[in-house]
């Protein structure tokens, strides 16, 4: 009996012993930390993906905590949504982003670009563009070798494997950015999703001169200038032989898809173009 | 031009190596021990030898083909070297079904578990020894004499280390040790053998020296001082060298590429590592046979030698004139 | 005992083909192509237009900036147009087009093969001279060899080291320019030396060029200063670090220049080079080429101008086999394969090797075995196999911890790997981003 109570004793002793310590070092070291950083990490997506332009969920949401307002920050992942209850946590308004997605601006196949060499090096394309400029005398266009399927977080882009050419899942691309670190060849873009995921862009790259480019691919930008013409917004812009469309400009009348001789202008989830027999009621769908 | 030029990185030639080219240049290396094996032990060394290899390569098939889904790389041979092994260190009269279970095993949890070649932190064979070890203490400990020795067939008698440990007034001579007429496993008996088998390697380039000669040299170093204060017969670092499966050990073991250091530096600490447990299990410990034990400690060693022991980086270490 | 440097190190099989053919010069072609980027460092600004008349030796592209060369018309004619094209970088880059006619040579320039010894400049007219005349490492690296010359505050040269080491496997344009133009390259090295303001020069010659090492012995009996070490055969014995290892059995620091060993290594080839542009006010515009591989039909050493087209050279070889399987601009260990023979020999191109379909491609990567045979070879003394990982999975810091940006490139680790892993591939991948990164830190 008596050692049964001398061993409570002794542990219990001990036990208080080590929480008084525990309790000393814990004041002394406390580290204060804003009470609203939990539940705004809490209500982000949590994939630390890097999108946002801070290293990971939580430095996201100690710099939500710590800024003014909420405009320059955004979760692309989220979206509108998490920011409003982000916004809501911290008593501040969130400025609506426009949805992005990830564009890849390279329509390269094999069929419209020759391939006339055999890469033959490690599967990488960084390793492949310290090398030369690609396999087809495109200079500009995509390696397909994976390099944005091997950054990808959310499994969003794929490089088909007929093709060569990567491309994006809507559903699952949150626009985090990753991709575009990625290219060696800047092929990738952000772009608005726009509406019903409607957006109009030029896929190619290639800087060459018309004569070269077209050459080198079937479906290469020429930079002849049709589509900056045609355009009543003054969205599209032709540098380096090269046209490209301001999505902030661009209110997707289409006008410059048909123009483009060598198609290299694409138009994603538009409805199939009506043939032009009875004319019934405004073609005009979309407001 | 019609066919497409090829256009890669630097460099553009190779050297030829292959893993197939070293681990069949290991296996040439272990022959004279195994024609020495079969010239002890007869017929059973080549049934056992043969069934362990089997077992080996189905494992290894089996694992890839059907649950990893990927291309066999059974041709390479690395598993054919861990069946040899594995054979190499089980009694002579071993049952067939206790080595099948060894095989599986050594390939199975000692290799393809951790992902195959090349992944594995356990050399295999030795992993699956140390299994049937201490799964079937009996079996695995009971060495039938040698079929040019023994009186009677399936006479067992104990090995050399055993008779240091328990009985040191039965010793076998040196000479015999050298040129394989004492008991024990079925490869570990012609010191002789292993040691041609050593030299190939050496020649061929398929390992560097330092590995087995920092073992060897630690077990004679460290037996020799012992046996300066206590000089019995138990303490003879001769016997030390020569006995049991220090030598198979020290060349065909420790040596495997996947579970030792990378830097020479590295290896030799890890060759000074082995000698050292070997020589503690054996004079202290409580079996009379330490070489398996303080190779796969050391393995588990290997990857913190690695992360600590720098190759000699040039410019930092030597001295210029 | 020969001397080597004593870290690592291969000996792939030397197929030195071309070995004992004799400089042979090569026809010049209606149009060359003269890229305006030929060196490291900042691309040359074209100082001629469309239609410009030019001799040969006429400056095309003027240097910009410290590190960067001039560049000279290699060809008399008129500057068809300044246009982009593929160079042996794998891009297209700036060029000069011209259309040739006939073969004027600048009137400064001295064209006769008499040999011109005496040399009374002084350290920096010498280098100005070298700078004028645009010249770079002949090896390879192309770096601009007045940079080279003009050593940092605070340090002092003691001994210029000469390069004929030439480790390559096939390439034999150095080894042919020693046994031709022997005592150029040695009056080359005098004024090197004087450039450098040392009074000990040592050419570096692997031993199986005997008879180049014979041969300089000879020569440089009447060169007092100048001594001929054979050496091991060994690759990457022409690495600057590694030559200096072996010849003065000191080891550069990592990070540091050859300087701070006292040592300035220079190449053979970029000796003639000097003797040519000091002596003969000759600008680099020809240089040797090998052309070689196994099934070309008649493996040759070529002096071409700049910007011939190496489809010229390989014709002049026998013309491009039918089992071409890939075409490399330098040496198999370190040179670039090209997607396309079209492209311009620069003052960097030592070489144009043929591998033959068979032994173009690499095998299939399998797994690291970790048999550490890498590690064992390297001649920097670093870890590849862990390098290529650390690069694969983006780990910088550490990588920069474990030295990547030593790396030499030279290819040792790749060629030994028997699990065929493309080591070099990765490492120079992640030399390049650690490389980077440390840059942005020093702003």
């Amino acid at each position: 009996m008596n050692m049964m109570l001398m061993a409570v004793g002794i542990l219990g002793a001990i036990g208080a012993g080590g929480a008084t310590i525990l309790y000393f070092i814990g004041q002394k070291f406390k580290v204060y930390e804003d009470p609203r950083i939990e539940p705004v990490q809490e209500a982000l997506p949590g994939v630390n993906c890097g999108g946002c332009g801070f290293p990971g969920c939580n430095s996201f949401a100690i710099a939500c905590v710590e800024a003014e307002s909420l405009e320059e920050l955004n979760c692309p992942v989220g979206g509108a949504d998490t920011m409003a209850s982000v916004a809501s946590i911290l008593g501040k308004t969130a400025t609506k982003a426009a949805k992005k997605i990830a564009v890849v601006r390279c329509n390269g196949t094999c069929e419209h670009r020759p391939r006339k060499n055999e890469y033959d090096g490690a599967t990488n394309c960084a390793i492949a563009a310290q090398l030369y400029g690609g396999d087809s005398d495109c200079s500009f266009g995509c390696y397909g070798l994976g390099d944005c399927e091997a950054v990808c977080p959310f499994d969003a882009i794929h490089v088909n494997p007929v093709t060569l050419i990567p491309e994006v899942d809507e559903e699952k691309c949150t626009a985090c950015n990753k991709c575009v670190v990625a290219c060696p060849k800047n092929i990738i873009e952000l772009r608005k999703q726009g509406p019903k995921s409607r957006r109009i862009f030029v896929s190619c790259m290639n800087q060459d001169k018309g004569g070269e480019a077209r050459k080198a691919c079937d479906v290469a930008c020429i930079g002849c200038g049709k589509c900056e013409k045609v355009c009543p917004f003054e969205a599209i812009t032709i540098a380096d032989n090269l046209a490209y469309i301001d999505d902030d400009k661009c209110r997707l009348c289409r006008k410059c898809v048909p123009v483009c001789p060598t198609n290299s202008i694409w138009e994603l989830n538009f409805p199939p173009p009506r043939k032009k027999e009875p004319k019934v009621e405004s073609a005009d769908v979309e407001a | 031009m019609e066919n497409k030029l090829v256009v890669s990185p630097s460099p553009h030639v190779h050297s030829g190596d292959t893993i197939a080219k070293n681990m069949y240049g290991v296996l040439i290396a272990l022959v004279p021990a195994f024609l020495v094996s079969l010239y002890v032990f007869g017929l059973n060394a080549l049934i056992l030898t043969v069934a362990s290899v089997l077992f080996c390569v189905i494992t290894e098939y089996v694992i890839q083909r059907y649950m990893l889904k990927r291309i066999p790389t059974i041709a390479d041979g690395s598993a054919i070297i861990t069946g040899i092994l594995l054979a190499f260190n089980v009694p002579s009269n071993l049952p067939l079904w206790i080595l099948a279970i060894g095989a599986i095993a050594a390939i199975g949890i000692g290799k393809m578990s951790f992902g195959g070649l090349g992944n594995n932190i356990f050399n295999p064979a030795l992993l699956g020894r140390v299994f049937l070890l201490i799964s079937f203490p009996t079996q695995m400990t009971s060495w039938p004499l040698p079929s040019t020795m023994a009186p009677v067939d399936g006479a067992t008698a104990a090995t050399v280390l055993e008779n240091m440990k328990y009985n040191p007034e039965a010793l076998s001579s040196v000479s015999d040790m050298f040129f394989g007429l004492e008991s024990g496993s079925i490869g570990e008996m012609s010191a002789m053998a292993l040691l041609l088998g050593l030299i190939y390697m050496l020649w061929k380039r398929i390992i560097t020296w330092h590995i087995p000669v920092s073992i060897l040299v630690t077990v004679g170093l460290f037996t020799a001082s012992i046996y300066l204060f206590d000089p019995s017969p138990a303490n003879n670092p001769l016997i030390h060298l020569l006995s049991g499966g220090l030598l198979l050990g020290a060349i065909f073991m420790a040596t495997d590429y996947a579970t030792s250091p990378l830097s020479k530096n590295g290896m030799l600490i890890y060759g000074v590592g082995i000698g050292v447990v070997t020589v503690c299990i054996r004079l202290w410990g409580a079996y009379p046979e330490g070489v398996s034990f303080a190779i796969l400690l050391m393995n588990a060693l290997t990857p913190l030698i690695n992360m600590y022991v720098k190759p000699k980086r040039f410019g930092e270490v030597v001295k210029n004139v | 005992m020969l001397k080597t440097f004593r870290i690592g190190g291969i000996h792939p099989k030397e197929n030195k083909l071309s070995a004992g053919k004799s400089i042979e010069s090569i026809p010049i072609p209606s149009e060359v192509i003269v890229p305006l980027a030929q060196h490291i460092g900042a691309p040359c600004q074209p100082v001629v237009k469309r239609g410009d008349p030019v001799k040969v030796g006429t400056l095309l592209g003027k240097s910009v900036g410290f590190v960067s060369a001039n560049i000279h018309s290699p060809v008399s004619g008129k500057v068809k147009k300044i246009d982009k094209a593929y160079d042996s970088s794998g891009y297209k880059r700036d060029c000069v087009f011209i259309n040739v006619e006939n073969d004027e040579w600048d009137e400064s320039i001295d064209t006769t093969a008499a040999l011109v010894r005496d040399c009374s400049l002084t350290s920096k007219e010498i280098i100005d001279k070298i700078f004028a005349a645009g010249i770079v490492g002949m090896g390879g690296a192309t770096f601009p060899t007045h940079v080279k010359l003009t050593p940092p505050p605070g340090t002092k040269a003691e001994v210029l080291i000469i390069n004929g080491v030439e480790c390559e496997p096939y390439l034999t344009a150095d080894h042919t320019l020693m046994m031709e133009k022997t005592e150029e390259i040695l009056v080359g090295i005098e004024i090197l030396m004087k450039a450098v303001n040392v009074n000990r020069a040592v050419i570096g010659i692997e031993n199986n060029k005997r008879d180049a090492i014979d041969k300089f012995k000879q020569f440089a009996k009447s060169y007092p200063t100048i001594e001929v070490q054979s050496l091991k055969v060994q690759y990457p014995q022409g690495g600057e670090k590694q030559l200096i290892d072996a010849v003065l059995r000191r080891q550069v620091p990592s990070g540091a220049l050859p300087i701070s060993v006292g040592a300035v290594v220079q190449n053979v080839g970029t000796a003639f080079a000097v003797y040519e542009a000091v002596q003969k006010n000759k600008p680099l515009v020809e240089r040797v080429v090998t052309v070689t591989g196994k099934h070309v039909a008649n493996p040759c050493n070529v002096l071409s101008r700049i910007g011939v087209p190496l489809t010229d050279l390989i014709d002049y070889a026998g013309g491009l086999p039918e089992t071409t399987g890939k075409v490399v601009s330098g040496g198999p260990m370190m040179g670039k394969a090209i997607a396309r023979i079209d492209i311009p020999v620069t003052k960097g191109t030592s070489g144009v090797l043929i591998i033959p379909t068979l032994e173009a491609r690499r095998k299939l990567m399998k797994d690291c075995i970790k048999c550490g045979k890498c590690v064992n070879i390297c001649p920097m003394g670093l870890n590849p196999t862990t390098l290529m990982t650390l690069t694969e999975y983006e780990v910088w810091e550490k990588a920069e911890k474990e030295k990547i940006t030593d790396c030499i490139e030279c290819g040792s680790c790749s060629y030994t790997c028997p699990s065929d892993r493309p080591l070099l591939d990765y490492i120079r991948l992640g030399k390049g981003k650690v490389m980077g990164i440390m840059r942005a830190r020093k702003n």
